[in-house]
């Protein structure tokens, strides 16, 4: 049995150890923000963060998280509104469907560091690919983020 | 059930009553079936779907929307239309989406073509709206309508500025008679079309609350994950059943053949299981023996190598005018040049996947699809089923492209659920969405001009070959169709005298499929870059030299009545956008401006890349796009829109690459087949000229102008040209 603490609430999970913990969250816990991209953590749309760091959640066994705390789009949207807000202002989604990866990763950024370089963004954010190309929208609601913080 | 009337085929606007205290308002549309009948029920009391605005009482406004979205902003902007003709308050505004049904109309979201076609009856259905509001309320106050104003949700007496809100004129609005003739507003009365209007649905995409096909989840489903002959129309002969039943989570191993037909799933070997890890597990143990099939020969660099040789020899003639044996006999400068572009994939962030539930008589599905009334037509002929029985939910789209314009993988889950019995999600992995796709084609041009002493082009010869799409709907397809050629050949708008366009033989040995912006990406590249390198061998600046080599200002004839091909606004977008660039500032070392302007989907549109190359290494850095297309509705979605080309166009400019060996594809999921990333992602200008004239296509359009751009830009910053993509495969990335 593994435990699973995700947005602050406890699931016991019965489950394979090694299923990731990506599809626990949506299949077994019913959490749907968080999607499937490519299953082979290259293109960030399972972005969850695992005791506040961000991992892909599709490379990320349900063993690993046991016990930890994981926060999904679902739990960010009560954590830092002003992040959402700004994705909100500026329009920055077409799809949507990366957009959860994609706000966790800015999340997880801006906890750490209040005033990234343009650089420090990139290589933050490198890791969730856009295929609507939202690029430009996602850097500008970060630094749009970062002034209103 | 209620009495059914046959309307005819003239467009009008039915009031169908009262139904649950709302107002309720149908119009007709040319159905994509090309049916002239409408069905509506006469006694009020039939919930008739066919409904495109629903008004209630507290004034909540449900409009719904008959076209897909993926991120193209379609559901805001073509409600917005509605509200904005009905003088309605945004903020009561929801949408609900239409289920996949002829009597909505055509239905189809792709050709960038949904405001085009229907902004106009979206706009009808607003004014009928309000024309019936602003009676009720001259009724109920004993005035004439000319006394009233329709004003943000109200009505108003214009005599003594007495008002009434809307939903409280819902009961009196809904016993009138719908009027049959509209008077649209002016351009300059417009509270939503032409702003910048917020998408309807961001607050859910930012929440992680929208719900794609991938996240439906209907009572007791299961999930299934299908492996497919890696090589086109193969089949299975063996596989190890019993080993991978063993496999926690799965339930059942079930082989199915391939439909043949156009958006027929190709069959192969499904895994059945509680949930989806299960089922990738399940497909990912499986061994099996294939019979691949005559496909299996394909090698795809084999095969670009015989299409090459094909546009260097006489092929099909498409088009000839003039002379341009004479012209190249005469010339005083020769250009010729080859252009290699590989297939592509679109590879959508969510995963072609469908949710069905099929029951004895009746199928439900659940699925993003740009074409549900296809969807509905595929699943109710393979269930053998009356299309009535036929429910095709269209869920949020992560990403189409056209893929999910192929309704196979929705058919597929219809196929397993009707053997399971129960409610599945079938959903592919990125593997299978790389590798059992419908690519767009690998192509080879070739380019021959003649310039005379002045630097004039007198001779244009355009050779073009690739796999056609029409090989996808019938047998023994050698060369493009007319339509793809039509994709920037034959209708090149360029004025010379001497001009011929042949097509080379090119037979498909995987599915081909459109791709956003379709033939346009590989016509646009090489004509785009040859007249790059006409102007270079003329000693001539890039942009007047294009500006001379238009001609006068004229229409270019073409098949299409309602919109014109119209040069003065190709230059117009072309001179815009070199402008914005500063095209002719003096830029640092290394640096270079690229231009490139093409005609797609009724659009206009011209780019200006400015790009450094250093030590072999290419930075993009600025993208400045002018876009004209006509009225601009929602002037957002539009900039978005460009801004996205651009990085689609970028992303295949630079990495994209499908290869084919032994008939199976070679690449498997973004390690291999790369996606432009944030930290390559350069700044964006983007314009929208200001026009009266009809709107026409914006998803397609901002595509096909970036990779040619790019490729002269490196020209101007470097001197060195390339002719093939990816640019990875050069080293430049």
């Amino acid at each position: 049995m593994i435990s699973l603490k995700i947005n602050n609430k406890e699931y016991s999970i019965e489950a394979d150890e090694n299923m990731p913990l990506l599809w626990a969250i949506r299949d077994l816990v019913g959490l749907t923000g968080t999607k499937f991209g490519c299953g082979k953590g290259l293109c960030g749309s399972c972005t969850v963060l695992l005791n506040e760091k961000p991992v892909r959640s599709c490379q990320t066994t349900i063993s690993t998280a046991n016990g930890k705390e994981i926060t999904t789009i679902e739990g960010i949207s009560e954590e830092n509104k002003n992040l959402q807000d700004s994705w909100e202002a500026l329009n920055v989604p077409q799809c949507g469907y990366c957009q959860s990866g994609q706000i966790v990763s800015a999340y997880a950024l801006i906890k750490t560091n209040p005033n990234p370089s343009n650089d420090e963004i990139d290589k933050a954010m490198a890791g969730n690919i856009c295929r609507c190309g939202t690029y430009d929208r996602i850097r500008k609601a970060i630094h749009k983020t970062l002034e209103n913080q | 059930m209620s009495t059914i009337k046959n309307i005819s085929r003239r467009k009008f606007i039915k009031n169908v009553g009262l139904v649950s205290g709302g107002l309720i308002l149908a119009y007709h549309l040319p159905s994509c079936t090309g049916e002239s009948e409408i069905r509506l029920a006469d006694d009020g009391t039939y919930f008739n779907p066919n409904l495109f605005v629903q008004l209630k009482k507290n004034g909540e406004l449900v409009l719904l929307s008959s076209r897909s979205e993926m991120g193209q902003g379609i559901r805001t902007s073509l409600t917005s239309a509605i509200a904005d003709e009905m003088e309605a308050d945004w903020k009561y505004v929801s949408v609900k989406q239409a289920t996949g049904d002829a009597i909505f109309g055509d239905q189809n979201t792709d050709g960038s073509r949904s405001i085009r076609t229907i902004l106009e009856p979206m706009r009808k259905m607003g004014a009928i709206a309000k024309a019936m509001l602003i009676t009720a309320a001259a009724n109920k106050w004993q005035v004439s309508e000319s006394e009233c104003a329709a004003e943000n949700h109200y009505i108003i007496n214009k005599t003594n500025n007495e008002k009434v809100f809307y939903g409280n004129l819902v009961e009196d609005a809904s016993k009138l008679e719908a009027p049959k003739d509209v008077v649209l507003k002016d351009k300059k009365n417009f509270n939503y079309i032409g702003k910048e209007l917020k998408s309807i649905d961001v607050h859910d995409f930012v929440t992680g609350n929208a719900k794609y096909g991938i996240d439906i989840r209907q009572p007791n489903m299961k999930f299934a994950c299908i492996a497919r002959c890696p090589v086109t129309f193969g089949t299975a002969k063996s596989f190890n059943k019993d080993e991978v039943l063993k496999i926690n989570g799965v339930i059942d191993v079930i082989e199915f053949n391939r439909i043949e037909r156009p958006f027929g799933p190709l069959g192969g070997i499904a895994v059945i299981a509680e949930n989806t890890w299960a089922a990738i597990k399940g497909k990912e143990a499986l061994n099996i023996e294939w019979d691949y099939g005559k496909n299996k020969s394909y090698n795809s660099e084999a095969y670009l190598e015989e299409i090459t040789a094909n546009v260097h020899k006489k092929g099909k003639e498409i088009k000839n005018e003039g002379s341009v044996n004479n012209a190249f006999k005469n010339a005083e400068t020769l250009v010729e040049s080859t252009y290699i572009l590989p297939h592509l994939v679109h590879a959508p962030m969510e995963v072609p996947n469908a949710t069905a539930n099929v029951l004895e008589g009746s199928c439900e599905v659940w699925a993003p699809t740009q074409t549900p009334q296809t969807a509905r037509i595929e699943i109710a002929g393979f269930l053998k089923l009356d299309i009535e029985k036929v429910t095709v939910n269209v869920t949020f789209l992560g990403g189409g492209f056209g893929r999910k314009s192929k309704p196979d993988y929705i058919v597929e889950a219809v196929v397993l659920s009707k053997a399971i019995k129960n409610p599945v999600q079938v959903v592919w992995t990125r593997e299978d969405d790389i590798q059992n796709s419908y690519y767009h084609a690998v192509s080879a041009q070739y380019l021959k001009g003649s310039l005379n002493k002045d630097g004039k082009v007198t001779g244009w010869l355009h050779r073009t070959a690739f796999p056609s799409i029409a090989s996808t709907f019938a047998p023994n397809i050698t060369h493009g169709a007319g339509f793809e050629l039509g994709l920037g050949v034959t209708n090149l708008p360029y004025d010379i005298e001497n001009m011929r366009c042949e097509s080379g033989k090119a037979i498909a040995h995987v599915r081909i499929g459109w791709l956003r912006s379709v033939c346009n990406i590989f016509h646009g590249f090489s004509i785009n870059v040859f007249v790059d390198e006409l102007a270079a061998k003329a000693n001539k600046d890039a942009l007047e030299f294009r500006l001379n080599l238009f001609g006068k200002n004229r229409i270019i004839p073409s098949a299409e009545s309602e919109h014109k091909y119209d040069i003065a606004r190709l230059k117009n977008v072309l001179v815009k956008a070199a402008k914005n660039a500063n095209y002719s500032k003096k830029l640092p070392k290394d640096h270079g401006i690229g231009l490139a302007v093409h005609y797609s989907f009724l659009s206009y549109v011209a780019t200006a890349v400015e790009v450094s190359v250093i030590e072999n290494k290419l930075k993009v850095h600025k993208i400045t796009t002018v876009i004209d297309c006509g009225l601009a509705v929602n002037k957002n979605s539009i900039k978005a829109q460009m801004e996205g080309a651009g990085i689609f166009g970028m992303s295949l400019a630079y990495y994209g690459k499908i290869t084919a060996k032994d008939g199976a594809i070679q690449q498997s999921n973004y390690h291999d087949y790369p996606m432009l990333r944030i930290n390559e992602a350069p700044e964006f200008d983007i314009e929208i000229v200001e026009s009266n004239e009809k709107s026409t296509g914006v998803g397609e359009p901002g595509v096909p102008v970036i990779a040619p751009a790019i490729i002269n830009a490196i020209f101007n910053a470097t001197g060195k040209r390339y002719y093939s993509l990816p640019l990875s495969d050069h080293g430049l990335v």
